[in-house]
This record gives structure tokens, C-alpha cells and sequence, in this order.
């Protein structure tokens, strides 16, 4: 991949359910190394976004690359090169944690002779050491949610895909999560986006958002200029003003379900 | 570097990728069965049934002596074919795991990952093939409690084990495809639940094919459990002949297996 290539981009990204469109005509770059924020209320498109740039999902129209490698005509290839943390909570709690990065060592075909070094580096870097031999379920949410991001960056991928990264979970777990994908990024140079419907999660992490409204990119650049070209005294104000929040609401009853799925888990 | 590892790759074709590819299936098949490690209780529940079947049904109509079976005792012809049936009725609901882990993302990061879709289905094959053999423990010593006829014979028992992870493979990855269909667990359990019994009725389980009318015996001939049960009784059963032969048995339920994981493993990225 030439030097100066997005790590990530879309061109003109559409996605359709039905007459619903979930994602329209949305196009980004993200700069190596760099920390990219999607975000919008529920509904707005993120997840889906993100499920075509994992190649989860076929585009209905539009194309995007991650690392250079086209999501449509190399899905292999891109799958190779990143890491994903879905937003429900992915982790087997019947398994181990150990048990849990052993699986993904192996469907990443990382060698044997690496694998069990590459498992305690992760489990050292998420702070789990202790943890690592105990079944998932006793894990509290923060621990799981560090646990998928140890699994996601066993085979270290290039680029990092996290949804909905800190949903539910309480603000002192929530900031020993970021402090983690910092160290992760301080380590490896992973460029990483992440959806959020956190205005904080934003402003701590991300040098660059795109806020989403229904399915569009309503607005782009880092936080402190969209504050600024909003005219609103925060990040809170500037995603009000471009999502016109409250007036209306998105989110289908799926979406809901999983994140109260997701947050009863937490707790 | 890159350039090395091409030309030993041209000198050798794919074995390092067939050994990638087989460490996947394996990948997933291990994690279903350390699941049954730290939870043997699952195990125990599902000697229930088949005890009942070779208890009561089984004492009862071997007193009847209603069903010609030739030169076997009824509970020596049914005994296998109750094996059968009871690893069926596990491996037709094996799709229910992937709709929950699908609830739970566990599914997105499998898929996300390089892994080909047919290793992940393999790998899911051979989990529920494991889990048929522990059942097929379970129904050998049951068979030896009520002095079923078995082969004195290691080879047979191994046979026997390896006929039932057969059949698990495949009705399990019948069921991945009714997953990746209904894509809801309410739904597929009601699939399963329906399609079970006539699996079972249509079998040589618990009669011979000859005694059914020739309408059941043409679907008979198609089911799979048929020539699973053949190969079974054939295998277990001191005294047992093979109808069909055993490797047409084998044959048989190998194609099935073949196209159900083609079929899968195309249909897979739809239930996310």
C-alpha cells in the first residue's frame, strides 16, 4: 500500500434493506494510525457501515478498501488485516479466556510457534493476566470487553474495527478501555474506527468523526472543528445541530433488543 | 522472504495451506468440545431418552414378538437404531448454537476472519460429531446393562464411533442450513421438532424396511439415517448382515455430508 493511502476509505457506500436505506452514498478516508469516529444516534448507519467494511455485509452500491484492499473483490485479503469487536458482547463465557484468543489464534492461522506468546502478550497489554485461565461468564463487562479487544489484535492487524466499543458499560470500566485501545495504538501504530453514540468517547479518542444521520454523513473533520463550524459550545451541541436530535428517533426494535441484550450481559 | 515461501509453495502445492485449513476445522470443533468439558451435565441429561426407548419400548415389544427381525432378538435389531435416533435428535437442533452465537457476535468475528466458510462448517460438522460419540458411550453401556448382543470387538466399537460422528455431521450440518434459512431460533426448533419423527418412522430403527408399505420404503430409501442404521447394526450387532453393504452406507452418507457442507458453507454469511 502506497505511504500516503487511507488506511480505510469509502466511495459512494450504499446499503439498502428492503425500500430502507441504511447507508447512503457515504464516503470517508481514515489516515493510517490515526483514530476514526462514526458517530450518530441508533439507526443512523454506523453498524452497518462497519459490517461492509468487514466484509459481513455486500454493498448495494459504492465500493471501499481497507489497508488498500478492495472489500469487494479481495474480502479475503482485507479479512487478513483487521480486527473486529462487535457491538454485542462476543466473547464464549462457557470458554476460558485463554480459550477464547486460542480459537482465533488458530482461524488466523498464526504459527503454532508464536501462539502461545502472542496469547500472553494480549493478555499482558488488556491488564487480564490473572483472569486469563477463568471461565468468561465470572469476567465483569470492561474485562470482556478487553478480552475481545486482546482476541481482535492477536494476529496484529493493521486496522482496528470496534462498534459501539464502551456500550454499557459504567464511566470507571468505560475509561480503562480507552486507556487500553490508547496502549494498543501506542504499540502498534493500529489505525482504528470505532462507532459511538458517546459525544466524550469522541472528543477523548477520535482526531477525526463523522457524525451520521440517517444513513448520510451529515458532518466531518475532527471534534474542535465541528464545534466550531456548528457554532454550538461543545461536541454535545454540534451533534444536536447536525442531527437535529430530539426531534426525531432512530433505532429499530432490533437495535434496542441487542443493545439492552448487550447491556443485561454487563451487568 | 515472500519470494521463498512462493517457491516452496509451487513445489509442494498448498500443503501449508491444508494444514492451515485443517487447523481451523479443528479450531472450531475444540471449542465446542472444551464447552462439553467444563459442562458434562449436558451429557448425562440426553441418556435419558434413549434409556427410555431401550427400557420401556424396547422390553415391551421384544415381548410382543411382533416385528420379524430375523435372527436377532427385537432389542438386539433396535438397540442401534435407538443409537441412532438419539444422536439424530442432538445433531437436527446443532444449528440452534449458531443462531446464539450469532445473538451474540460470536458469529461476525468467525466470519470477519480469514478462516473459508467451509472450515468453519467442518469444524461445526465435527462438533457435533464429537458430542455422537459421547452419546454413542452412553447407549453402549445401557446395551450391555440389558445384555444386547454386541461384537466382543474393539474394531466394532470404533466403527461404531465413527458411524455415529458420521450421521451427527450430517443431520448437524442439515441443521446449520435450516439455521441459515429460518435464521431464528422459535422457528427452527419447530422445523426440527417436525421433521424429526418422520426421520426417524422413515428408518429402519425400529423395523425392518421390508415390513413398510412401498411408498415408505422409496422414502426409506433416501433418508439418510437408513444407511447410517445399517452400518451401525452391521457394526455393533453380533450376528447382524448388512442390507446395502457398508461402504455404500459410508458412500452414501459421505455425499450427503459433501453437498450439505457445500450447501452451508455457501448459505453461512446469511444469518449474520
Amino acid at each position: 500500500m502506497p505511504a500516503d493511502a487511507a488506511a480505510v476509505e469509502t466511495i459512494d457506500l450504499v446499503r439498502r434493506f428492503d425500500e430502507l436505506v441504511a447507508v447512503d452514498a457515504v464516503s470517508f478516508a481514515v489516515a493510517p494510525g490515526s483514530v476514526f469516529g462514526l458517530l450518530g444516534p441508533n439507526g443512523a448507519g454506523k453498524t452497518t457501515t462497519i459490517k461492509m467494511l468487514t466484509t459481513l455485509l455486500a454493498p448495494s452500491a459504492g465500493t471501499g478498501s481497507v489497508n488498500g484492499y478492495d472489500i469487494l473483490r479481495e474480502p479475503v485479503e482485507v479479512r487478513r488485516r483487521i480486527g473486529y469487536v462487535p457491538q454485542a458482547l462476543s466473547a464464549d463465557g462457557l470458554l476460558t479466556g485463554r480459550e477464547n484468543l486460542s480459537v482465533f489464534a488458530k482461524l488466523y492461522s498464526i504459527p503454532r510457534s508464536e501462539r502461545r506468546g502472542r496469547i500472553d502478550d494480549a493478555f499482558e497489554l488488556m491488564g487480564l493476566v490473572d483472569a486469563a485461565d477463568s471461565l468468561v461468564k465470572t469476567y465483569s463487562g470492561g474485562m470482556v470487553r478487553r478480552l475481545e479487544i486482546a482476541q481482535s489484535m492477536l494476529h496484529s492487524p493493521p486496522v482496528l474495527f470496534l462498534d459501539e466499543p464502551t456500550v454499557g458499560l459504567d464511566p470507571v470500566a468505560r475509561r480503562v478501555v480507552w486507556d487500553h485501545l490508547r496502549a494498543v495504538r501506542q504499540a502498534f501504530g493500529t489505525t482504528i474506527l470505532l462507532t459511538t453514540h458517546y459525544m466524550e468517547e469522541a472528543a477523548e479518542l477520535c482526531e477525526r468523526v463523522a457524525i451520521m444521520h440517517q444513513g448520510r454523513i451529515a458532518a466531518i473533520g475532527s471534534p474542535a472543528e465541528l464545534v466550531t463550524a456548528s457554532g454550538a459550545p461543545d461536541l454535545d451541541g454540534a451533534f444536536a445541530h447536525y442531527t437535529g436530535a430530539g426531534l426525531t428517533e432512530g433505532g429499530s426494535y432490533r437495535d434496542a433488543l441487542r443493545t439492552r441484550r448487550t447491556a443485561r450481559r454487563l451487568a | 522472504m515472500r519470494s521463498a515461501h512462493a517457491v516452496q509453495r509451487a513445489a509442494w502445492p498448498d500443503v501449508g495451506g491444508a494444514v492451515a485449513f485443517l487447523e481451523q476445522v479443528y479450531a472450531v470443533a475444540e471449542a465446542d468440545a472444551r464447552k462439553l468439558r467444563h459442562d458434562p451435565v449436558i451429557l448425562l441429561t440426553r441418556a435419558v431418552q434413549p434409556a427410555l426407548w431401550l427400557l420401556v419400548f424396547g422390553q415391551v415389544f421384544a415381548r410382543i414378538r411382533g416385528v420379524p427381525t430375523g435372527s436377532l432378538s427385537y432389542l438386539d435389531f433396535m438397540a442401534p437404531g435407538i443409537l441412532a435416533q438419539s444422536s439424530l435428535f442432538i445433531a437436527i437442533f446443532f444449528g440452534i448454537s449458531v443462531i446464539w452465537e450469532r445473538d451474540l457476535g460470536i458469529l461476525h468475528k468467525f466470519l470477519a476472519s480469514p478462516a473459508p466458510r467451509v472450515a468453519l462448517v467442518l469444524g461445526k460438522a465435527a462438533a457435533a460429531g464429537i458430542r455422537g460419540i459421547a452419546q454413542a458411550f452412553i447407549v453402549y453401556v445401557l446395551a450391555l446393562f440389558l445384555h444386547v448382543d454386541v461384537r466382543p470387538s474393539i474394531l466394532a466399537v470404533i466403527g461404531v464411533f465413527l458411524m455415529v460422528a458420521l450421521g451427527s455431521a450430517v443431520f448437524a450440518t442439515f441443521s446449520l442450513v435450516m439455521a441459515c434459512l429460518v435464521r431464528d431460533r422459535e422457528r427452527l426448533m419447530g422445523f426440527g421438532q417436525v421433521l424429526t419423527m418422520p426421520l426417524f418412522f422413515a428408518s429402519n430403527a425400529i423395523y425392518p424396511i421390508s415390513l413398510m408399505p412401498a411408498w415408505l420404503q422409496v422414502i426409506s430409501g433416501i433418508n439418510p439415517l437408513t444407511y447410517q442404521i445399517d452400518a451401525l447394526r452391521t457394526l455393533m450387532i453380533d450376528g447382524a448382515t448388512s442390507v446395502f453393504s457398508v461402504p455404500l452406507d459410508i458412500g452414501v452418507q459421505l455425499v450427503f455430508l459433501g453437498l450439505l457442507v457445500w450447501l452451508a458453507a455457501r448459505l453461512y454469511p446469511r444469518v449474520v
